[in-house]
């Protein structure tokens, strides 16, 4: 069905090529997974097959790409329009009308199909991905899973052969993500499309794919059978990394296979106990303590009047389904969102009524659309400028910017930077304030493997310094590496409330892969069943002090919370009686030099 | 199908084809153009708001209506207060009130400011003011019961380009709000300590960026879905063809300026009006024959589009054809000054004007339009919703008997 020909693609002020040689066959009516870290040249192979790389991204490409038989280079995407359906990273962005029935409708429109055909495809499509209900509303009130069915039925209903999806899962809560999953296998199982999805989650996908297409990094493509690539592969669903440690042939890629395959290792693990929760043992006093915080918008009620602590030395995940008012209360927490009742008090202030300077320094939160708090043209240029805001010595931003994420060149502008890579700046940029209380919201959306494994050293080393951090995400395999505590919120309101595994291992959908096959035992990841199998020189494997993150000793002249303890993570202990030192034999509930240790 | 079914399918809520109503609302706009009597700008401003209540849906366009009012009362309040103010130099007539005239420099001779405030004059511009009011309100209404979008629909294939830029400039409104306030909520997380131009520069970046990154992944998803397809003219059409729209473009707009402004020739309206339209035409026949696309459900004409344009242009014809038979009542007199009198002739006009309250269909009631967290408006209250689901379920019957 596609076939790339020795492709060659370069964009147009590239030293490199973006993919170099790529030889890959595609046959009809394959789901192929494309995987690959950021910036391996997904976007492009995906751009490719429809012709918008080179036709709109500009650059130039060797050999050729044959979808259905037609060269890409002899016609304008607009050309395939009946032939392959794409449906981008962000939908939203992608509509061109505003309610339900005319966006199916447009690009039958455009393809000249007559009016009774379309009000008959209309209507299937509507009943195929189960979006008849929504068939008046306009795009914008719908839930982010329901914009991904609707983009998704908005280029079928020109009947493609192809249907080419970037990221259809990553902004998505579990549960809406396995209706799009859902609609996608269903759509290749019954209608025979071919079907390409790049995605960075693969635990979600890699299970329903027949062939799995990797991007190294070098800009070569490999393809295989899914157990195949993986086997080698330098990115692995925790599925695969548990089989990979337990030595199991085949490979698994479902929870369900691993679980057939998982007794004898049940009962390896029967008489280990899992690393104890942290949020079980109360250190002290909390940071933050918020009491019947109300958000409203209008009529519609975000957040309704909930009480929530936060403790030092914590990491909590805050969870829930789209729209269920995370944000609202993380924004609400900092002081800059609304908030309509209830008091937040954080070392005797409460930031929604401090000035925004202030606030900075008592609860930093990095949003969820990062981007918008960057506005100079270099990564060096920020970090000057987060130092004059917070009135701190210059080079304390970039300083911290080198211990969260170190290398990045100061003369990048920030959108040329990688995903994760802007994220950090963003915290650094943060952080330089010095506040103990840290808020991320979304902070995984579009990190690699490899990015969220470092990401999840950065996040554990704020808390173990001392601070408090709060992470709004749907990840759910995120959350089982880093979070001590977990609160779960369903319309604006706590629904569960407590330590990681008490409230992931029974929940269907924020249960990690590992805790679903080796349920009923409580383990959340490999990192910990792999200690457990090899308990190692533990002192030994704890990170350094001192390169973690965290303000640098200078901004402690910054405004300084009321218990007098300054933070100065990493490098003084907690003076307080934390009844959990961080030093102590306590075992860390993951490790990411131990997770690269078990390959 | 016997004249009752018939009626009773003509019945069934529907939108309306938007151009029906705009030929309504422009034929109320243009009876209102040949008057300044108080009383029947009145009635026309009554007209249009019965029709308009009756008959719109709960859409966001359609509560802009009162937006349009605050307009016009905006435009009669301006009028009267410039009368105040630059009140003086006019002719004898009743004092309201002797305020002292302030004097100004030589170079400002011929403009005088405050002075006796003459009832003649005031009243002179009140009447002017609620005219233009009345016109603008007439076109409010037009917006309110037909979607601008649907219009942009109904547009000849030749325009379907500028109508799709039209659209998308339409919605890149609202997102550009939405950005600039995540934005600035987005500043205060850093501080936002800056003035002036920094702080705008802080802002204006970002959204700017966004701007620009949402237009590029929309372009590239139009590109895909098949925008653009089939449309190979060579040059010399193209050209012809453009030049054939734009003149007869041309030509519309100064026949239609010369049919509402009363004082123009009259010949000139009768020739440009007609001669416009049959070039524009031939220009829109020409490029739409090379255009190929179809239309997902279009707004058919049928009798009740007939009704309601019919209305429309009655309403003005009547009031035209009183200006041409008894004038007088149409403009009051000022100086001797005289109350304003009601005439039979435009109040049938105004009658026939009001009557698609009845005549168009119904709209579709609204389906709810609750979000997940979107902040919803509240829906305005409709007088006799018929339940929901059943609606639904005749207008999509309503639909395949076409």
């Amino acid at each position: 069905m596609i076939r790339f020909r020795d492709v060659t693609i370069t964009y147009a002020d590239a030293r490199a090529p973006a993919l170099r040689n790529v030889e890959l066959t595609i046959p009809e009516g394959e789901l192929c997974l494309v995987v690959g870290r950021t910036g391996a040249g997904k976007s492009t192979l995906l751009g490719a097959i429809n012709g918008l790389v080179p036709h709109f991204t500009g650059g130039t490409l060797r050999g050729s790409v044959l979808v259905d038989g037609v060269d890409t280079r002899t016609q304008p995407p607009r050309e395939f329009a009946h032939l392959v359906g794409v449906v981008g990273q962000d939908p939203l962005a992608g509509f061109v009308t505003d309610t339900v029935e005319e966006e199916l409708a447009y690009g039958m429109e455009q393809l000249a199909i007559p009016s009774t055909v379309m009000r008959k495809r209309v209507e299937e499509t509507l009943d195929l991905l189960g979006i008849a209900e929504l068939r008046h509303r306009p795009l914008r009130t719908l839930s982010g899973g329901q914009q991904q069915r609707v983009a998704i039925g908005s280029v079928l209903t020109a009947h493609p052969r192809v249907l080419v999806l970037d990221e259809p899962t990553s902004a998505l809560d579990p549960t809406a993500a396995e209706d799009v999953l859902a609609a996608i296998t269903r759509l290749v199982h019954d209608l025979g499309i071919t079907a390409i999805v790049a995605e960075h989650r693969m635990e979600r996908v890699v299970q329903y794919a027949d062939r799995l297409v990797h991007l190294p990094g070098d800009h070569t493509v490999r393809d295989g059978p899914p157990a195949e690539i993986l086997a080698t592969c330098d990115i692995a669903p925790p599925v695969v990394e548990l089989g990979r440690l337990a030595g199991w042939s085949p490979l698994p890629l479902s929870v369900r296979d691993a679980r057939r395959l998982a007794p004898p290792l049940r009962e390896r693990l029967a008489d280990r106990t899992p690393p104890e929760a942290r949020a079980a043992v109360r250190a002290a006093g909390p940071l933050l303590s918020a009491r019947r915080i109300i958000v409203r918008y209008g009529d519609v009620i975000a957040v309704r009047g909930l009480d929530l602590d936060l403790f030092p030395g914590r990491v909590t995940a805050l969870m829930g389904r789209n729209g269920s008012g995370k944000s609202s209360l993380l924004w609400a927490l900092q002081g800059s969102g609304p908030r309509q009742g209830g008091t937040v008090d954080v070392a005797g202030e409460d930031p929604g009524k401090a000035a925004p300077h202030r606030a900075r320094g008592l609860v930093g939160l990095v949003p969820q659309s990062s981007g918008d708090l960057l506005y100079l043209e270099t990564v060096d240029a920020e970090c000057a400028q987060a130092d004059r805001e917070s009135e701190v010595e210059q080079g304390s931003c970039r300083a911290l910017l080198n211990r969260i994420a170190p290398g990045i060149d100061g003369a990048l502008h920030p959108r040329d930077v990688s995903e994760g890579q802007r994220l950090a700046l963003v915290l650094a940029i943060q952080l330089v304030a010095a506040p103990r209380v840290v808020l991320l919201d979304e902070p995984t959306c579009g990190l690699d493997y490899h990015a969220k494994r470092r990401f999840v050293r950065v996040v554990r080393e704020l808390a173990d310094a001392g601070g408090t951090v709060v992470l709004a995400t749907h990840d759910v395999e995120f959350v089982a590496q880093v979070a001590d505590r977990v609160v779960v919120m369903a319309e604006g309101d706590i629904v569960a409330d407590g330590p990681t595994p008490d409230v992931v291992v029974s929940s269907p959908a924020f249960a990690p892969q590992v805790a679903k096959i080796l349920a009923p035992l409580p383990w959340l990841t490999v990192a910990d069943v792999a200690a457990a199998l090899d308990p190692g020189p533990e002192p030994g494997r704890r990170p350094e002090p001192g390169t973690g993150p965290g303000p640098s000793p200078s901004s402690g002249a910054g405004p300084s919370p009321g218990s007098g303890t300054g933070p100065s993570p990493g490098l003084d202990p907690q003076a307080d009686p934390d009844p959990t030192p961080q030093a102590g034999p306590l075992p860390a509930p993951t490790h990411p030099r131990e997770q690269e240790a078990t390959r | 199908m016997t004249v009752a079914a018939r009626f009773a399918a003509g019945r069934l809520p529907r939108t309306v084809h938007p151009g029906a109503w705009w030929l309504w609302a422009l034929g109320l706009a243009t009876a209102a153009s040949r008057t300044t009597n108080p009383l029947l700008l009145a009635l026309i401003l009554a007209v249009a708001g019965y029709v308009v209540a009756n008959r719109r849906s709960d859409a966001p366009w359609a509560l802009a209506f009162r937006m349009y009012l605050f307009l016009g009362l905006f435009i009669i309040m301006m009028r009267v207060l410039f009368r105040i103010l630059f009140g003086a130099g006019a002719a004898s007539g009743h004092v309201l009130l002797d305020l002292p005239e302030l004097p100004l420099p030589a170079w400002a001779a011929g403009i005088h400011l405050f002075g006796p405030v003459v009832l003649e004059h005031v009243l002179g511009g009140f009447y002017d003011g609620l005219r233009l009011a009345t016109m603008i309100v007439c076109l409010g209404a037009a917006n309110a019961l037909a979607s601008p979008k649907r219009m942009l629909k109904a547009v000849p294939a030749a325009l379907y380009e500028v109508g799709a830029a039209v659209v998308v400039a339409l919605s890149v409104a609202p997102q550009l709000v939405e950005s600039v306030q995540r934005v600035r909520r987005a500043r205060r997380l850093r501080g936002g300590a800056q003035r002036g131009m920094r702080a705008l520069r802080s802002i204006a970046i970002p959204v700017l960026q966004d701007a620009l990154d949402r237009s590029l992944a929309l372009a590239a998803a139009m590109d895909s879905r098949g925008y653009g397809r089939n449309r190979h003219l060579p040059r010399s059409i193209r050209l012809l063809t453009g030049m054939l729209t734009l003149v007869g473009l041309i030509g519309v707009c100064v026949g239609v300026y010369a049919l509402l402004d009363g004082s123009a020739p009259r010949y000139l309206g009768a020739t440009m009006l007609p001669g416009g339209i049959v070039i524009a035409g031939i220009g829109f026949v020409l490029t739409g024959r090379r255009i190929d696309r179809s239309v997902y459900l279009p707004d058919r004409w049928r009798s009740a589009e007939f009704a309601v344009a019919g209305c429309g242009v009655g309403a003005g014809a009547l009031v035209h054809l009183t200006s041409r038979i008894d004038a007088g009542n149409l403009y009051p007199s000022l100086s001797p000054l005289a109350w304003p009198e009601l005439a039979p002739l435009p109040v049938l006009a105004l009658v026939v004007g009001v009557l698609p309250a009845w005549l168009a269909p119904p709209p579709l009631p609204d389906t709810p339009r609750f979000g997940a967290t979107a902040p919803v408006p509240v829906p305005s209250v409709q007088p006799g919703p018929a339940p929901r689901p059943a609606a639904t379920g005749s207008a999509g019957k309503e639909r395949s008997v076409r």
